[in-house]
């Protein structure tokens, strides 16, 4: 079986996987990083994505001999101590979210959009979270709570 | 009283306390426990709807690498899965209720339907494995539409000789018939309400194991009611005794009722769990939830409702099929019958309904309860045929609506449909809807629609809903097999910290924040200080969990009947440290004192005390302080509210943009207004999910065509608008609380909202009618009818 090494949340990861090993099973069952979560087979719920060398990527979507090499960052890298992110902060602040289920994978992708794009209007941020689906919200509290990061993060 | 915008009591906007470990990947789902030495499970399932099973050969994937067990229905000889409610059909006789087999037993019935486990050491082997499973089907004949289906050819369940399992009605009939025939207008609509896939993000999933030194069985398993998986499974299925089946339902990832029954999978895990001698896991694929997590609504209607001369609705008749799927899921039949013919006085003053329902067995996955179960179907039916009416009488359909409104002085109301609501104020809801939905700003706004191109509608719903479900008396009466209350147990520890046991679940929905505001306010406790444990029956004592917009209502009820109970333990230890009679003795933010003077004791030093109790009248007061209650609500409660849609259509591609949305809903007292607003908010889009976007789609042949996020169009954020909130507040007349009620007020009320304001966009075109979902598909087309 083949070795993978990556750099997950700052801390450096391998493993002897199989070749066939997605990204999202290596973060799940090697790594146990569970906040990563799977919602779908087809690529389109978006509770998988994770930043792949600073770019949001779907985990289940991708090997994990993909990242080899590469700079892994899961929601469980975002906090620094007890400080939230700016995102998880805003998310928490405008109740983006319920379940929790799709939360991961949202607010991964928001911190891509707002680094892409601070200034990201309402219909910027509806259009980007294409990608990512809620069950829970109607996405009313989700959006307000990006375009707050945005502001906090510089935007 | 309420301590406002700033506190942490009832009415604070309080962040959630759970928000932390959701947002930092913390949370417990069931997928991401692994237990040591655990297997895997997959589900070989049938690719026909209708199928014999003549022969199933598990040899080869016995023998396959890593398989530890192969099991078939031939190997699980136990009870089907049970129904929870049983309906008579007018003529008196007990509804048909055929087995419902966890693994199949002869026959499929639905694609998708469990023909086989495979348990592996790998997920991977037990996939493959599966594969080697040869199973010889005769393919039968698909069960697919529910009027042939009623009417004869090919049965489901052979051994009831019907596909029907009820034929029920409610109201009278005769009465209806002459009130019809007596009105000026009758007006009539054909209804489909679209079936749905209820799609919480989290798929289902279970962890079954066994423990040999004590006989006990743990399942976690995706649920939002443990203790009522633990009395089916375990009194009816499998017969463990409650006391050996302990249920964990940790953080559950949504659920709108598509979580609250009790599922095959869960039940096949349990029962192999002993036999394989290893915990068990099993986890849906998203392809695999399409096919098997029961599915929501489904009713095909023709209804009349009488109108005399001065636009007051004489008698509504309603006659619906209402499709079972291929077998009797857990709460299944209630919902077509008990939560919705009882809902077809709506918010009016009609004085006499009638409603027959035909439930029907078809190839299809079960229906149940889908977020508003049965209360959307009522309200979708009576809005569209109250705006038809307008249309029909020439009367506006604001002013038809209001002129029928049961006044806010007429409760209690007793509907001719079984209800007496308690409270409500109808008009008030809906003049708060028009305002913030700026109706007077409509013209000019259509008018710069037109302008562009675009055609621009207004629609309206003004709705009721039962939920705090149930009184068991009145659900017993009705049919249910179980009571409907609540428990709850307040446990104060030395530190005078509080830990909450509730048999509430919560999967999205807030309750270790609500709950705690609850008890803070009442026992005077920092909201830190409180802990809320729920859904592990090995730590709560009972529950019928949530559903039904309950959580509140009932378990919140009893929740504050229990810290009464600690109060009043309280008060008597105090009194007797105090030397004062406990009558005496005064309970205020926190601190007990004898009335009258400066003598007191904080509500931490009384629990500290209650736990080292030197010098106790061992008679007369007990050491501890920890109590419960179990609350059993006198009726159900009875939310309300107007919701206004705006949309735009584009009439050259049929594409129908939400450009408003307004929901003004009553739902008694608020605690938290952040995630009351936040419960309409996610109701409110699956609403305009079903309405323009969400539809279940099955072939002639029983296949499945919208099984993917690929098919099966979920809403996504730039499918909605941002919404407009409020409330309106009347109080709960028979709970201390006052509180109705939120989780299923949105999906509740905006379908017909959102479908009337699309014919009022094209109704100058000469549409009068669209189907849900109305896809741009639909809209062209019918725009083209329209002009042809």
């Amino acid at each position: 079986m083949p070795t993978v090494t990556m750099t997950v949340n700052g801390k450096a990861a391998s493993a002897e996987v199989e070749a066939r090993t997605l990204l999202v099973q290596f973060l799940r069952e090697n790594l146990r990083l569970t906040g990563t979560h799977v919602g779908c087979d087809t690529s389109q719920c978006g509770a998988c994505v994770v930043h792949v060398d600073g770019v949001s990527a779907k985990s289940c979507t991708m090997l994990a001999l993909q990242a080899d090499g590469a700079e892994v960052v899961t929601v469980e890298g975002l906090a620094d101590g007890d400080a939230l992110h700016p995102m998880q902060e805003a998310f928490r602040d405008n109740h983006g979210l319920q379940c929790g289920f799709c939360t991961p994978g949202m607010v991964m992708s928001a911190i891509d959009l707002v680094g892409r794009d601070p200034g990201a209007s309402e219909a910027d941020i509806r259009e980007w979270l294409e990608g990512n689906i809620c069950r829970c919200t109607g996405y009313h509290n989700i959006v307000k709570a990006i375009r707050q990061a945005a502001g906090a993060m510089g935007g | 009283m309420p301590d406002g915008a700033t506190g942490t009591g009832i009415g604070a906007a309080v962040k959630r306390v759970e928000d932390r470990r959701f947002l930092t990947g913390r949370g417990n789902y069931v997928d991401d426990i692994d237990r040591p030495g655990q297997t895997h499970a997959h589900i070989l399932r049938s690719p026909h709807a209708h199928a014999r099973i003549a022969a199933i050969d598990t040899a080869a994937a016995r023998a396959a690498d890593g398989v530890v067990a192969v099991f078939t229905g031939e190997d699980m000889q136990v009870g089907g899965l049970p129904c929870g409610w049983l309906i008579h059909s007018e003529d008196g006789a007990p509804m048909h209720e055929p087995p419902h087999p966890a693994l199949a037993q002869g026959k499929v019935r639905h694609v998708g339907d469990q023909v086989a486990v495979v348990i592996a050491e790998t997920l991977e082997q037990a996939r493959a494995a599966a594969e080697l499973v040869e199973v010889d089907y005769e393919v039968l004949p698909a069960v697919m539409d529910m009027k042939a289906a009623e009417a004869g050819g090919p049965l489901l369940h052979e051994e009831i000789g019907t596909n029907k399992s009820y034929d029920w009605g409610l109201g009278d009939k005769a009465a209806v018939d002459a009130a019809l025939d007596g009105s000026a207008h009758v007006v009539e609509i054909d209804i489909v309400n679209n079936r749905l896939i209820p799609n919480a993000m989290e798929p289902r999933a279970a962890v079954a194991e066994y423990n040999e030194a004590n006989g006990e069985y743990t399942l976690y398993t995706t649920t939002q009611n443990p203790h009522v998986i633990r009395l089916l499974m375990g009194a009816f299925v499998l017969q463990i005794p409650e006391h050996k089946l302990r249920v964990i339902a940790p953080d559950v990832g949504g659920g709108f009722g598509s979580k609250v029954f009790l599922y095959a999978e869960e039940t096949i895990l349990t029962w192999a769990a002993p036999r394989v001698g290893r915990p068990i896991k099993w986890t849906a694929e998203r392809s695999e939830s399409f096919v098997t997590d029961c599915h929501g609504r489904d009713h095909v209607t023709n209804a009349k409702l009488g109108v005399d001369g001065d636009g007051k609705f004489t008698a509504l008749k309603v006659e619906t099929y209402a499709n079972m799927g291929a077998y009797l899921s857990t709460f299944a039949t209630s919902v077509p019958t008990y939560l919705y013919a009882t809902l077809l006085a709506g918010v009016y003053t009609t004085p006499v309904i009638y409603a027959n329902v035909k439930a029907i067995f078809t190839s299809t996955v079960p229906v149940d309860a889908y977020r508003g179960a049965g209360r959307p179907e009522a309200t979708y039916l009576l809005e569209r045929i109250v705006d038809k009416a307008a249309r029909q009488t020439g009367i506006d359909p604001v002013e038809l609506r209001r002129r029928n409104m049961i006044q806010p002085d007429a409760f209690p109301y007793q509907t001719p449909v079984a209800l007496a609501y308690d409270s409500g104020d109808y008009q008030a809801t809906l003049d708060t809807a028009q305002r913030l939905a700026d109706v007077d700003g409509f013209a000019a706004r259509r008018a710069a629609s037109e302008a562009a191109g675009r055609k621009r509608g207004l629609g309206y719903s003004t709705y009721i809903e039962a939920c705090g479900i149930a009184p068991s008396a009145v659900a017993g009466a009705l049919g249910a097999r179980a009571g409907l209350y609540e428990s709850a147990e307040v446990r104060v520890h030395p530190t005078g910290m509080v830990t909450i046991f509730t048999g509430s679940h919560s999967h999205g929905q807030g309750h270790e924040t609500t709950f705690a505001q609850l008890v803070s306010e009442q026992l005077g406790v920092p909201l830190e200080h409180i802990e809320i444990n729920h859904g592990d029956t090995g730590n709560v004592q009972f529950g019928m969990g949530t559903y039904g917009s309950r959580s509140l209502a009932v378990g919140g009820e009893a929740l504050v009947r229990a810290a009464n109970k600690v109060i009043d333990k309280a008060r008597k230890i105090a009194a007797h440290i105090l030397e004062a009679s406990a009558g005496d003795i005064e309970f205020e933010n926190g601190t007990f004192t004898v009335a009258g003077t400066d003598r007191s004791m904080a509500f931490g030093e009384v629990a500290l005390a209650a736990y080292v109790p030197h010098n106790f009248p061992h008679d007369e007061l007990e050491p501890g302080l920890d109590e419960s209650a179990f609350y059993d609500p006198a009726n159900f409660t009875f939310p309300g509210g107007a919701h206004i849609c705006e949309v735009e259509v584009d009439p050259e591609t049929g594409v129908v943009s939400v450009e408003r949305f307004t929901a003004v809903d009553d739902v008694g007292r608020v605690i938290n207004p952040m995630i009351v607003e936040g419960q309409v908010h996610g109701g409110v889009a699956q609403g305009i999910g079903q309405a323009l976007l969400e539809g279940c789609a099955y072939d002639a042949e029983g296949q499945l065509l919208t099984g993917s996020y690929m098919d099966y169009t979920m809403p996504r954020a730039d499918n909605l608008p941002n919404f407009e909130v409020a409330t309106e507040t009347t109080l709960c007349a028979h709970n201390t609380l006052g509180v109705k009620g939120v989780g299923e007020v949105g999906a509740i009320g905006s379908p017909p909202a959102v479908v009337n304001a699309v014919v009022d966009a094209l109704s100058d075109l000469g549409v009068t009618d669209i189907s849900m979902p109305a896809t741009p598909s639909r809209v062209w087309k019918a725009i083209q009818d329209a002009r042809a």
